[in-house]
């Protein structure tokens, strides 16, 4: 668990895992201060956690604001930014979530359809 | 030969400092100097305060150099800590891509002059799922900017993110972005590649637009030449031309090259030649200080040779001196004047005498302008050879290269640098064909010819021109001894002018001459000598002769005088006797008629 990024104003939302240590979600997700972005993409992506990943996600948010140091060392540009650590690679989806589908492909929930990118 | 590289800035600092201080405008903009030498020249003063700037260019034409040097000079020189935020290349790539130049970011970083922020940005990691914004990149900039104090920020290639996140929102963020720093205050540079046809690729020059700097690489006959334009600057005068500029072992030089003006001081100082036959050509006293001179003549006339006699005797003087070489080597040189009896090698060791060698086809004409720029900056030197200036010819065409050369000329008469340039011509009718175009420029031309003449060649030198003095109208032979150039005097007499062998030919057979005359004329002496001797003898001999003469006839004289008084005594004598018997006078003839003793006298009567 990588709580030393777990600073003390960070809002912390967990669900911990009961399922297999491979199928576990850790998710960051970098806000300025609570803007209505902010906000809407905590919101978002809570319900798709408890849609898909119920009880197997872990979800960090993390205040530039607060530490912005982070910014640099988590190359962070866009706000919001939601980070899944785990499962490797590392994935990085900007914006405040509201496209679910994307955000099931950016977190690979879901396989990308054709005509999409492919890794 | 490289002096410190602090001494010029120091020099440009204080220029900018005097001219801050010398017109005190209120409103004035203010001006960040970036510290890179020439570039403050241009904009008079740096790049506008607390705004910022876009360079923009082709790839490779060193953006992201002049950034770099921007902050480094910041820090460095004017106690300006500096940001760098990269997009294209990490925090390892830019130190070791500068470190070529001198530049130790690493230590710069830990001392907190510096800190380069990397942004690593990869379109495959990146899904974008609604609305966003750049909070972060804000964020980033911001804790930058204030964990060092930074003054100065430099953004490379903001572009870049043009590929990883959608147009429009970036447009937005950019605008706020640059909006941003100005509240901000500090100083920035942005860079952004050059677009078709357009100052940037992706229209940054439509959100910074205080200043903008054109970055240009171009290939001449296969020459690279980097020039840089400002192509805007808001609320400033600036230098509105190309001026080209070098990337070298120092960073970034530009060049204002086009500061031509005529208005330099003319020293009546007079600086010898090195060649005191020379001086004495030139009204006796040498080369005008701060003038130019050119020494043409064709391929192995003594034009280096001249060269490095005047620049021995300047550091002989306790000057400095530049030599270019762009043919030889320095040490060929120092080997080839060593043989002439000309040490050069004292000179270089002391650090009189820098050598700059380059081949002149290892960059365009604007780049050999600049790095004399640069080296005349550093060395300082009060004469300067450029050996052979007609070597620039295989990089520009004759108006290139006679435009390099007024600036050069230009640059080296405000300083008061006395240049001397050799200018290699073809043979014959020709020479001197090469020189029209700059002998112009020239204050004083000297030209060296090769006399060809009974089988050998010989040299010759004359003064072609010499503003503002007297000089020689006579060709003079030119001689390298091992101990050095001579100029002798030519004959020139009813056989021509002849130099060389034929000269002392002809001037033995002169001298064979003159003495066959002498001894022509002592035998004509003693001839008449031994006339008159004779003479004289004779006239005694014939005096004498006649004297002996003189004294028999006038013995013979005296006997017949004594004869006649004796033949009268006897008369009287006799007369005595007849007088007693009376009738004395008829009888006094007898004695004639005896004495004769012929009968005709008895007749006669």
């Amino acid at each position: 668990m990588k709580i030393a990024k777990n600073h003390n104003d960070a809002i912390e939302t967990a669900a911990m895992a009961v399922a297999a240590d491979d199928s576990r979600y850790e998710l960051r997700l970098y806000v300025a201060g609570q803007t209505p972005k902010s906000l809407t993409a905590f919101a978002n992506l809570k319900k798709i956690c408890e849609e898909h990943l119920a009880g197997r996600y872990r979800i960090e948010i993390i205040d530039l604001l607060e530490q912005p140091q982070l910014a640099a060392g988590d190359q962070i540009l866009a706000i919001p930014t939601l980070v899944r650590q785990l499962p490797q690679p590392l994935k990085k989806i900007i914006g405040d979530l509201s496209n679910t589908e994307r955000v099931l492909v950016g977190l690979d929930l879901r396989p990308a359809r054709s005509g999409m990118r492919t890794r | 030969m490289v002096t410190s590289i602090n001494q010029p800035r120091s020099n440009s600092n204080s220029k900018i400092a005097a001219r801050r201080n010398g017109q005190p405008k209120p409103q004035a903009l203010a001006k960040t100097p970036t510290g890179i030498k020439g570039l403050d020249e241009i904009t008079e003063g740096g790049l506008p305060r607390g705004r910022s700037t876009l360079i923009t260019g082709g790839a490779g034409c060193g953006k992201t150099l002049l950034g770099m040097e921007f902050l480094v000079r910041g820090a460095r020189d004017y106690g300006e800590p500096g940001v760098f935020m990269a997009f294209e290349e990490n925090a390892e790539e830019l130190a070791e891509n500068v470190r070529s130049l001198g530049f130790d970011l690493s230590e710069m970083i830990q001392r907190k002059q510096l800190l380069i922020d990397a942004v690593h940005i990869q379109r495959s990691e990146i899904e974008e799922t609604g609305e966003y914004d750049l909070e972060g990149l804000f964020i980033r900039l911001n804790h930058a900017i204030d964990s060092i104090g930074a003054k100065r920020i430099v953004i490379d290639t903001i572009e870049v993110l043009f590929a990883s996140l959608s147009a429009s929102i970036l447009r937005t963020e950019l605008r706020r972005l640059f909006q941003w720093l100005k509240s901000k205050g500090v100083t920035a540079i942005v860079t952004a590649e050059r677009g078709e046809g357009t100052l940037t690729r992706h229209g940054l020059e439509e959100y910074i637009s205080d200043c903008v700097i054109l970055l240009d690489h171009r290939m001449h006959d296969q020459v690279l030449t980097r020039r840089l334009r400002v192509v805007k600057y808001r609320g400033s005068s600036h230098g509105t031309n190309e001026y080209p500029f070098l990337i070298d072992a120092h960073g970034i030089a530009v060049l204002p090259i086009t500061s031509l003006s005529l208005n330099h001081p003319a020293s009546a100082d007079r600086i010898s030649t090195g060649v005191t036959r020379l001086d004495s050509m030139l009204g006796g006293k040498g080369y005008y200080r701060g003038s130019s001179v050119l020494v043409s003549g064709t391929a192995g006339a003594g034009k280096s040779s001249l060269a490095a006699h005047f620049v021995d005797a300047a550091c002989a003087r306790g000057e400095r001196a530049l030599y270019l070489a762009l043919e030889e080597s320095p040490s060929q040189i120092v080997r080839n004047m060593r043989s002439i009896g000309v040490d050069l090698e004292r000179w270089s060791k002391n650090g009189r005498l820098s050598f700059h060698a380059a081949r002149p086809t290892v960059y365009g004409l604007e780049l050999h302008l600049a790095i004399i720029h640069r080296l005349v900056d550093e060395t300082k030197p009060k004469v300067l050879v450029v050996d052979p200036v007609t070597n620039l010819n295989a990089v520009g065409t004759d108006v290139e290269v006679k435009s390099t050369l007024t600036r050069l000329i230009d640059l080296l008469k405000t300083r008061g640098i006395t240049a001397l340039f050799t200018s290699l011509t073809g043979d014959y009718a020709h020479a001197g064909h090469s020189e029209i175009g700059i002998s112009s420029l020239m204050d004083t031309w000297i030209l060296l010819r090769n006399l060809e003449h009974n089988g050998e060649r010989n040299r010759g030198l004359y003064v072609l021109k010499a503003r503002g003095m007297t000089h020689s109208n006579q060709i003079r032979e030119f001689i390298l001894t091992d101990h050095g150039v001579d100029l002798i005097n030519v004959y020139t007499g009813p056989g021509g002018v002849l130099t060389g062998t034929a000269r002392v030919v002809q001037e033995a057979r002169e001298n064979a001459e003159a003495l066959r005359r002498q001894a022509e004329i002592a035998r004509r002496r003693r001839d008449l000598a031994h006339k008159r001797a004779a003479l004289e003898a004779r006239s005694r001999a014939e005096r004498e002769q006649f004297a002996a003469y003189e004294e028999d006839v006038l013995k013979e004289i005296a006997e017949l005088r004594m004869q006649d008084e004796t033949v009268a005594q006897g008369r009287l004598d006799a007369a005595q006797l007849r007088d007693a018997n009376g009738g004395a006078k008829i009888k006094r003839r007898r004695p004639l008629r005896a004495r004769g003793g012929n009968g005709e006298d008895r007749k006669e009567p």
